[in-house]
């Protein structure tokens, strides 16, 4: 008994300590590729090829001076980064990385990571409140519309696969796209998950919640020191979440050909994170009106869509 | 619609696999090209005597008044021998002015540009520092 807890523990550990060394080294494989696309080389100061940046970025931001404006209301100011971090962190329970590498696999897995997903807002919006500034509750107040906006588009898409795999353990959906992909079957709801997972995780062209030019920085704009590495922290765990989820849902999760499963599956997740670099790179962000229009007038319709023609073939067939 | 946005990710993966043009300058030195206004360089003549006769036409065309001459009376000849040249480099805007006006082309403008320092009096530069030992005369 007391074994098997303290395996699970361990396991726990390991993996949250796999999973916190992805996010870090995300930051630089961002600063990197953003270097290589602007055809410039990207940090190459810290350690070989800049490997050590991760690091030196942490030790600076543990050291620097931790902030709490007068003004803020302190006790959510300082819940806010917690939330954010931990409400992303938690999603990771249920992700399987291999066949048998997670720490659980409950039925309802992909309702558990919608609502835990969904907390991370309450991170966002807290901050931007209890900041009392009014460039932070703009950065809240966005971020509030723009989840609410791109989750039910997002929900429904992932409506499609559900139907298809005739089950929520993510373990079950992802064994029931060997030999083909949901991404082929899915075509049209692969890419309004993927849009939709860009506006939940803050990406341009959908970075509306900070949003530099408009609002210093969104609902960061009162944080420094630990607190601020927090968000950030949360922010890259979060693209690592959206990338491992769109490689379990639509991209065969570890399935593959010829090499061993983990390594397949970090391949596409590391593949997924570089397409949100390339994105980033690419698009300029669009104006808010805009992106509810994208959301009300063509993600909805499309994602309705896209779920009615799923369920019809399948009654059919 | 969906082709431009295309066309744009194409784009800029074509620039993710292009080199980078990024110097790694302090390993990686930069060639300046021929008239680069660097350093300014004091020319001397085939015995190694400074080409200035002290005619104080630089230290007053100087814009930044960063040129000091200290002369006396030539002991064998005619006019006036320099016995110190100083360039005040904290001041000093690199603008050739001075060069332009030299009636005996006595100070050119060299290609060093890494005059970073840690303290100021460095950079004021006597007639010793600014004299090219290594450009006999030559270019006048």
């Amino acid at each position: 008994m007391i074994v098997d807890i303290l395996l699970q523990i361990i396991k726990i550990i390991v993996i949250f300590a796999v999973i916190l060394t992805c996010v870090a080294y995300l930051t630089l494989m961002e600063r990197k590729c953003l270097g290589f696309f602007q055809v410039r080389l990207g940090p190459n100061r810290v350690g070989p090829w800049g490997l050590f940046q991760p690091i030196a970025d942490g030790l600076k931001l543990f050291f620097k001076e931790d902030m709490i404006v007068l003004h803020a209301n302190k006790f959510y100011f300082i819940l806010a980064p917690v939330i954010s971090l931990v409400a992303v962190l938690s999603c990771f329970a249920v992700v399987p990385f291999a066949g048998n590498a997670y720490i659980i696999d409950i039925p309802v897995a992909v309702l558990y990571l919608m609502a835990i997903s969904s907390v991370g807002v309450y991170g966002v919006l807290l901050a931007g409140w209890s900041s009392n500034n009014k460039y932070s509750a703009m950065g809240g107040y966005r971020a509030t519309a723009q989840m609410i906006s791109y989750e039910i588009p997002l929900a429904l898409a992932l409506v499609g696969v559900l139907i298809l795999s005739s089950s929520m353990s993510i373990v079950d959906i992802v064994n029931s796209q060997k030999g083909m992909w949901y991404i082929v079957k899915q075509p049209l709801g692969f890419i309004i998950f993927l849009i939709c997972t860009f506006a939940e995780t803050n990406r341009c062209p959908f970075d509306f919640y900070e949003c530099e030019n408009e609002l210093v920085a969104g609902y960061q704009t009162e944080y420094s020191s630990m607190k601020f590495a927090l968000f950030y922290m949360g922010e890259y765990a979060h693209i690592f979440l959206a990338s491992c989820l769109i490689t379990l849902y639509y991209l065969g999760g570890w399935n593959g050909p010829v090499l061993p499963a983990l390594v397949w599956f970090f391949l596409k997740v590391f593949f997924c994170a570089f397409c949100f670099i390339w994105i980033r790179a690419t698009y300029p962000r669009i104006r808010y009106d805009q992106l509810m229009n994208l959301s009300w007038k063509v993600m909805l319709p499309l994602a309705f869509l896209n779920l009615i023609v799923t369920a019809v073939i399948i009654v059919m067939f | 619609m969906i082709k431009p946005l295309i066309i744009g990710l194409w784009t800029t993966l074509r620039h993710f696999f292009s080199r980078s043009v990024t110097l790694k300058y302090p390993e990686e030195k930069w060639t300046p090209p021929e008239r680069f206004r660097g350093r300014l360089i004091h020319l001397t003549n085939e015995e190694g005597k400074p080409l200035c006769i002290a005619c104080g036409l630089c230290e007053r065309v100087c814009p930044s008044s960063c040129i000091t001459i200290e002369s006396e009376k030539n002991p064998d000849g005619p006019g006036k021998v320099v016995t110190d040249y100083r360039i005040n480099f904290l001041r000093c805007c690199f603008c050739g002015l001075c060069v332009e006006v030299c009636p005996k082309n006595a100070i050119v403008m060299g290609h060093e540009y890494e005059m970073a320092s840690e303290d100021r009096e460095s950079l004021t530069m006597n007639l010793d520092q600014l004299l090219d030992k290594r450009m006999k005369s030559g270019n006048q």
